[in-house]
């Protein structure tokens, strides 16, 4: 059987970066799994993602997160964007944010797509702690051809890793 | 090699991607089914894992469905999770003398809406110990409701695992669709 988990396309920013984008997505492949390394020039809460350009209320997302003290939860509907909890936050920390995100059948074109996210910061300042995240874009349904990250009110560190796999399903 | 998916979040830099393998895809047709399965798994993987989006005709926005090993429905299951459910986090056990893992979440009766299921079977021809199974699953309705579930279940056999089941007490929905991956040692 032919190996899969390909990668697609893969970025270290050279500079520091307000958002980075994924675009031009073959819709060649079942899922999608981007991979973040990196860090934040100021301390900022969340990294935001957004699919195929849609600024408009289209989004939700259910967190489960550990913050080292407690385990707690968070809800967003009909935001502009999925946001991923405790996953940015330090400055000038590289390499202590990492994000796996997950989109699943990302290129059918009947289902909304349901994004699965596992995302930490290893450090103890700013926002520390682990994150699982659910996702929801509810736009009528279109295959995901581009992807952005960005922050809610910072920017990637030069360094960053932003890292992008495609599986395909026999 | 650290398991790819779940565990990639603990991974710096990049991954080694030559030894993970499609072995079976099974997608819902119109009218559904209650159950999908993946049959005569081989056994030259060393670790298997099960990616997919579902959905039921369940009254609520959420569903879950059965997950036994080899049709073995005697008691020998169990498993433990951690859970966020409208915003309340929950953890508890699901028993030690189970005939089934409860496998959340699939997704409910919220028009075009799925659930993502990310499950890890490690060691899962290995005839010397009892197999563990860890998964990530979600879904998200916006207004309606929103749940994510990270959990741990046990099949206390030693059999190699040579087929996998998901049974749903309600109807499995067309596009659903689960796909099985293999993961070389």
């Amino acid at each position: 059987m032919a190996s899969t988990y390909t990668p697609i396309a893969t970025t270290t920013l050279g500079s520091a970066a307000a958002s980075y984008t994924f675009s031009s997505i073959p819709s060649t492949y079942t899922d999608l799994v981007l991979v973040f390394n990196g860090g934040t020039t100021s301390n900022g809460p969340s990294m935001l993602i957004r699919i195929n350009g849609d600024t408009t209320s289209n989004y939700s997302d259910t967190a489960l997160d550990g913050t080292g003290s407690s385990a707690i939860s968070t809800r967003h509907s009909n935001g502009t964007y999925i946001t991923v909890t405790n996953d940015v936050g330090v400055a000038g920390t590289l390499g202590a944010q990492t994000s796996t995100i997950h989109f699943q059948n990302y290129a059918n074109t009947t289902t909304y797509k349901t994004v699965l996210v596992r995302a930490n910061n290893a450090t103890s300042n700013g926002y520390p702690g682990v994150s699982a995240v659910v996702g929801l874009w509810r736009k009528t349904p279109e295959a995901i051809n581009s992807i952005t990250l960005t922050t809610a009110s910072t920017t990637f560190l030069a360094g960053s890793t932003f890292t992008l796999y495609g599986i395909l399903a026999a | 090699m650290p398991i790819l998916g779940i565990l990639a979040s603990q991974i710096t830099g990049h991954l080694s991607t030559n030894s993970y393998e499609s072995i079976q895809t099974v997608t819902v047709g119109v009218g559904g089914q209650s159950s999908i399965s993946f049959t005569s798994i081989p056994s030259t993987y060393k670790h298997l894992q099960i990616r997919g989006i579902g959905r039921t005709n369940s009254g609520n926005f959420y569903d879950a469905t059965q997950l036994t090993f080899n049709s073995d429905s005697s008691a020998s299951y169990s498993q433990h999770y951690l859970d966020a459910y409208n915003g309340t986090v929950s953890a508890s056990a699901g028993g030690v003398s189970a005939t089934y893992i409860v496998n959340y979440y699939l997704g409910g009766n919220t028009s075009n809406t799925f659930s993502a299921n990310i499950i890890d079977i490690l060691d899962y021809a290995n005839t010397n110990k009892y197999k563990t199974v860890r998964s990530l699953a979600g879904i998200d309705a916006n207004t309606t409701g929103g749940a994510i579930n990270y959990s741990s279940g046990s099949w206390q056999k030693t059999n190699a695992i040579t087929s996998i089941t998901f049974t749903s007490t309600n109807t499995i929905q067309q596009y659903s669709s689960f796909a099985l991956y293999g993961i070389r040692g």
